[in-house]
């Protein structure tokens, strides 16, 4: 027997050493800085408001790694979901005086993932199986026609949008833009993001897992790939739908950008600047890329021209670290994960 | 009832005839061989019965049931399984995770959610790998196996959730001699519960493990009959002795 056979019949099985585990850290590390936030920033109320918007638009970002990171799924689309919502919780607000957050957080959920659902259901589950070229471009255009659409729609405020949006409420409290407003949606993050962790850690992950690497060997073993994808991409919609909701309610204002292609591109690039298949990395993705647009727009030497100093961080990530910052310290084996009862001893 | 019946298939690409009117019966419990030359239409046939292309013209049917123009999944839900020619192990995922997926793969998808299985399909998942020598290696990454461990394990993963055909294209491709031989014996004893269609370049490989032998030159079938009947055939021994 050669040396391959010998070794694959007679190795015993290995010892399991234990090593040391990134990601559950870095999460962890993450949560804890932004429970202690408010504490350290109570006197610098800017940098709430700068901390709410990354814990809202961290949920755009999830929603893209889910249907990118996870599924393998190009969506140029996300900010579709996200701006629809917005515009649907805005004119419930105006016309019907409801801003009730028991009724309107769940509608905004309900108007992302149906409008997900349609389109995957015209990009995704036709007779023959898309390419990702055309579902990214499918999406990018469902965006782009959306914002073209509004922008010269009287009813929705046209180019202007709506302003005053009433304020999030529960009963008689309105949660206004402060600590009461982060920690709200740094729960809601939380409790996204647990839920989305079980999702992509479960068996169901598996199939995930297994589609993005090889579609094609999935559908052999009796999986409806596309179906899949369908449900993941619903799923993202939803969560960019409450993503939107939080973030018109947060600015008081939506508009056509908040629709359209522009917006969906920055959550492919918080998404991939952070390190795509792995959640948290969406997350650091948009505190780092939303941090450092704050902070170099506010130094003078730089007030100028600060875009591009982004512009030319984000290419040298993106270019040079395709993994993302967490692809620096996260082994391919951690990001992936086990899903079995032994890879989970 | 045969368990396939493959009538009058035919696959063009352009002007050109892959399969010309192939028929093809295979019987439960039987190891059935495609041998030919290069270009004969060995991998066209398999692959129109994974459903991997369709067919241009003919009719397909496993079980009684027409597959000709159905999808993957649906084959594959019938017991129909495929180790592609290519290894297509799953690099990314643990051998432990490859065989899970492979075997999940009749849950539903809620069930799949609550992980309802895992704990269950464990025995079956280290069963099909130490089967197929693999059990010691469950932890590693699939994309650390030798290349004869991963086209293993491919057949590990296809064989899983029990299938009543398995199709086999060059499972023996890249090993050598000894590997080849430890193949063949890994597969005998599926017999009782699996049949098998199998294409191989290896001829003393296939001789030794199939029951049947199916020979196409230029998409038609030349030959068909037990071992010992395509042995004699003269059609048959000229092609390997004048083109091959």
């Amino acid at each position: 027997m050669t040396q391959a056979a010998t070794t694959a019949a007679d190795l015993p099985a290995r010892p399991r050493t234990r090593t040391l585990r990134v990601l559950p850290a870095v999460e962890l590390i993450t949560l804890a800085a932004l429970v202690a936030a408010p504490f350290a920033l109570g006197d610098r109320p800017e940098l709430i408001t700068l901390l709410t918007n990354i814990l809202i638009l961290s949920l755009l970002a999830i929603s893209f790694d889910l249907c990118w990171g996870f599924s393998g799924i190009m969506s140029f689309g996300q900010a579709l979901f996200f701006g629809v919502s917005s515009y649907v919780i805005a004119l419930v607000g105006r016309d019907l005086d409801f801003s009730q957050l028991w009724g309107t957080l769940p509608l905004a959920m309900l108007v992302g993932g149906l409008l997900a659902a349609l389109l995957a259901a015209f990009l995704l589950l036709g007779r023959k199986t898309p390419t990702s070229i055309f579902v990214a471009f499918g999406t990018l255009t469902g965006a782009y026609a959306a914002e073209r659409l509004v922008s010269g729609w009287q009813y929705v405020g046209a180019g202007n949008g709506l302003s005053s949006i009433k304020q999030m409420a529960f009963g008689g409290y309105e949660f206004v833009e402060g600590v009461e407003f982060y920690s709200l949606a740094l729960g809601i993050l939380v409790v996204v993001y647990l839920a989305c962790r079980w999702l992509v850690r479960s068996q169901l992950g598996l199939v995930l897992a297994g589609m993005r690497q090889n579609e094609e060997r999935l559908a052999f073993f009796g999986y409806r790939v596309q179906v899949f994808k369908a449900l993941v991409f619903s799923l993202a919609g939803a969560v960019a739908g409450l993503s939107g909701a939080l973030y018109s309610y947060h600015q008081g204002f939506t508009g056509p950008s908040n629709l359209g292609p522009g917006l969906s591109t920055t959550a492919v690039i918080y998404c991939l600047f952070g390190g795509s298949g792995t959640l948290i990395g969406p997350v650091l993705g948009t505190a780092a890329i939303e941090g450092m647009s704050f902070f170099l727009s506010d130094v003078e030497a730089v007030r100028q021209f600060w875009p591009v100093i982004l512009g030319v961080v984000l290419l040298v990530v993106v270019m040079f670290q395709p993994t993302g910052l967490l692809g620096l310290v996260l082994s391919v084996r951690e990001r992936i994960g086990s899903f079995g009862v032994r890879g989970r001893e | 009832m045969s368990l396939l019946a493959v009538r009058g298939l035919a696959k063009t690409y352009g002007p050109l005839k892959a399969l010309d009117g192939v028929d093809l019966t295979v019987e439960a419990g039987t190891f059935h061989g495609l041998i030919g030359p290069n270009g004969s239409g060995k991998s066209t046939l398999l692959k129109a019965i994974a459903g991997a292309h369709f067919a241009t013209s003919g009719t397909i049917s496993f079980v009684g049931a027409d597959i000709t123009y159905a999808p993957p999944y649906q084959r594959s839900r019938l017991g129909l399984s495929l180790k592609f020619q290519i290894t297509a192990v799953l690099q990314e995922l643990s051998v432990y995770d490859n065989v899970l997926l492979a075997l999940q793969s009749g849950e539903s998808n809620w069930a799949l959610l609550r992980n309802r299985s895992r704990a269950r399909l464990d025995d079956q998942v280290m069963q099909a790998l130490d089967s197929f020598r693999l059990g010691g290696r469950a932890s590693d990454l699939a994309g650390e196996l030798s290349h004869g461990e991963q086209q293993w394990l491919e057949i590990a993963m296809a064989l899983a959730p029990k299938p009543r055909l398995l199709l086999l294209d060059e499972p023996t491709g890249g090993m050598s001699p000894e590997e080849r031989r430890v193949t063949g014996e890994l597969l005998a004893p599926i017999k009782a519960t699996c049949a098998l269609v199998i294409v191989e370049h290896d001829l003393d490989f296939i001789k030794n493990i199939c029951d049947r032998l199916t020979v196409l030159d230029q998409g038609t079938v030349l030959g068909d009959g037990t071992v010992d009947e395509i042995e004699r055939d003269p059609r048959v021994q000229e092609i390997y002795t004048s083109r091959v």
